[in-house]
């Protein structure tokens, strides 16, 4: 029996292959350290240049007229707050009624393909092609009392944003209902809607929301679906029907103009839109770590 | 109690018509519903296709390989556009793939601990959730002032080569890649990630037991196995970069004039639309129609192959 040579066993740092490993994982870490990085800066930016600026007169005034000092970012933080509640009153009943329909209706026949499948198409068009859409469907038609740009019709175009996701989580959140709850329900003679709306859905509540969260929060930063539907206003919202300003039209407009004052308006509207979605996302990782229990 | 007292527990009891109603009502409602995503994709594409006929009656393909946009003399081309944005995405991903698939192995490969690892996972995932209009923001006043040495150092000492031609003057190509980047990093690695976490423990397993070193396993194991979800990961990005809209717009200086300099202002698809379609009228709005028709002609194209190859993943291990 031939025995072996001594040291055959153990690690040695020395060989090509481990020499390649150690370079592997030191360029993984290096990839790693590139990917984060950028948030941390954006961050930090944000931070310094928006945060410094806080203030309840930023939060409660109107932007100042080009070349003026002062002023606030009080009627796009009300603006994007309205679009997207409008936006919001649309996309979640039809989403998760599409939803609904696709998880608890459908019998995977060709309707219900064709949904998901448009769902999914629906997901990838590009977000200034949602505002094309709307411009063309309401916008350039007058569709709403001949009014042309109008918190409506941004509030529309961010809807169609949102419906895939919201049909996506709630698809997939019912289907994760244990079918023994929805036996039990009709066993006790209780009708398919009484079913659907007193136990699946409440028992898919948490994900279900943390999908709505994750779509209202994506939605609140979109710039380019608005810009040629809800436009902006430098002025209060007035009614649904009128432009509106909104805190990512603002920093679009307000990031290419020469003054100083518009610029530091854009930081600050940033740093409020940041944290907002930023606490709408550590919302909807809470709910959805609920949802797991 | 005997069961014959009260035959009126176990009879057959009929649904009262307003409970039926109520049923049916309510299951055709979000069969209406689930239609609207169906009505919504065919009114875009006629929204758009109906806006473009004028520009396509008038134009023809020649839209596509001519770059002059002439809103005075009525001459639109948009090759500039096309271009750019091919360029700008196919550019970002070369950049991107590499970052975003070595920063998924580091996060799901025992390599650091568990909770280093998922507070990194996170704080990627957090990156996708930020705006893309503050990025384009903080790549205004804070990314490109910081490339701007490095890629004028790029011009003088390559500056023979078409591609860095151009002195960097602020915007142009070369920014708004570096912002794409940025932009579908997360998707990336979110993607990867799942993909290389599906894959089954015991082809890892079996790769360390006849003595691969980790790395050995991870490029000629676990990478492989993982690759369809991987590259259904990158053909989203991919959709995703070239629809991209506000970041770039704001970053890569909106010129129609053609240069094959990365260095140079150019222009995509996306922001041509952002830039002019609220100001256009009469032809150009056609013109700018027929522009977001490739647009959504392109990302479509990737996007169905994205689930195509998705789909074929999920057969794989099942």
């Amino acid at each position: 029996m031939t025995s072996f040579p001594r040291g055959a066993l153990t690690y040695r740092p020395g060989l090509a292959r481990n020499r390649y490993n150690q370079l592997f994982t030191g360029l993984a870490a290096v990839f790693t350290a590139l990917a984060v990085l950028p948030l941390v800066l954006v961050l930090v930016y944000v931070l310094i240049k928006g945060g410094s600026l806080i203030s309840l007169r930023l939060l409660s005034e109107l932007p100042p007229a080009p070349g003026l000092e002062g002023g606030g970012i009080g009627n796009a933080l009300l603006g994007t707050l309205i679009v997207t509640l409008i936006a919001s009153l649309i996309a979640i009943p039809v989403g998760v009624g599409s939803g609904v329909y696709l998880a608890e209706y459908s019998r995977g026949g060709a309707f219900a393909r064709f949904v998901r499948f448009g769902t999914n198409v629906l997901a990838g068009v590009p977000s200034i092609i949602c505002g094309v859409f709307v411009y063309g469907l309401i916008v350039a038609t007058r569709a709403f009392a001949g009014q042309s740009y109008s918190a409506v019709a941004g509030g529309i175009a961010l809807a169609v944003l949102m419906v895939p996701t919201v049909i996506k989580t709630t698809d997939e959140a019912l289907k994760l209902v244990a079918n023994e709850l929805r036996w039990g329900a009709l066993g006790v003679g209780a009708s398919k809607f009484v079913t659907i709306t007193r136990i699946t859905l409440p028992a898919a509540l948490a994900p279900i929301a943390t999908g709505v969260v994750l779509a209202i929060a994506r939605a609140a930063g979109e710039t380019a679906p608005l810009i040629f539907t809800a436009l902006f206003s430098p002025f209060w919202p007035d009614g649904l029907l009128n432009p509106i300003a909104s805190m990512s039209v603002l920093i679009y407009n307000f990031a290419i103009m020469p003054y100083e004052a518009q610029i530091s308006l854009a930081w600050a509207a940033s740093f409020v839109l940041v944290v907002m979605i930023l606490a709408a996302n550590l919302l909807a990782r809470w709910l959805g770590k609920l949802s797991r229990t | 109690m005997a069961t014959g007292q009260r035959p009126d527990l176990f009879a057959h009891r009929r649904r009262p018509p307003g409970e039926k109603l109520l049923d049916l009502s309510f299951q055709r409602l979000t069969v209406v519903l689930a239609s609207l995503v169906g009505l919504v994709l065919v009114g875009i594409l006629i929204t758009v296709l109906g806006g473009s006929r004028e520009a396509m009656g008038q134009f023809g393909l020649g839209f596509l390989t001519t770059s002059d946009w002439d809103p005075v003399g009525g001459h639109y081309g948009a090759f500039t556009a096309i271009y750019g944005t091919l360029i700008t995405s196919l550019l970002a991903l070369l950049i991107a793939v590499p970052l975003g698939v070595g920063t998924a192995v580091f996060i799901t490969e025992n390599i650091i601990p568990l909770q280093i690892r998922q507070v990194l996972g996170v704080m990627v995932e957090l990156l996708a959730a930020i705006p893309s209009v503050v990025l384009g923001l903080w790549a205004i006043f804070v990314m490109e002032p910081f490339l701007r040495p490095g890629l004028t150092g790029l011009h003088s000492l390559l500056g023979w080569l078409p591609f860095f031609s151009t002195e960097p003057q602020g915007p142009g190509i070369a920014p708004a890649v570096m912002i794409l980047v940025v932009m579908i990093l997360p998707i990336i690695t979110a993607i990867s990630r799942d993909s290389l976490n599906q894959v089954p423990p015991s082809l890892r397993q079996a790769a360390y037991g006849i003595g691969a070193t980790r790395w050995g396993a991870i490029l000629n194991v676990i990478l492989p196995a993982a690759i369809s979800g991987i590259t259904g990961g990158v053909m989203l990005a991919l959709g995703r970069a070239m629809g991209e809209t506000m970041a770039v717009t704001m970053i890569i200086g909106n010129s129609n004039n053609f240069s094959l300099s990365l260095l140079a202002p150019g222009n995509t698809i996306s922001s041509m639309l952002a830039n002019q379609f609220g100001e256009a009228d009469g032809v150009q709005v056609s013109a700018l129609m027929y522009a977001a028709l490739v647009l959504m002609l392109l990302t479509l194209v990737v996007n169905v192959l994205a689930q195509q190859i998705v789909r074929r993943l999920s057969l794989k291990y099942n």
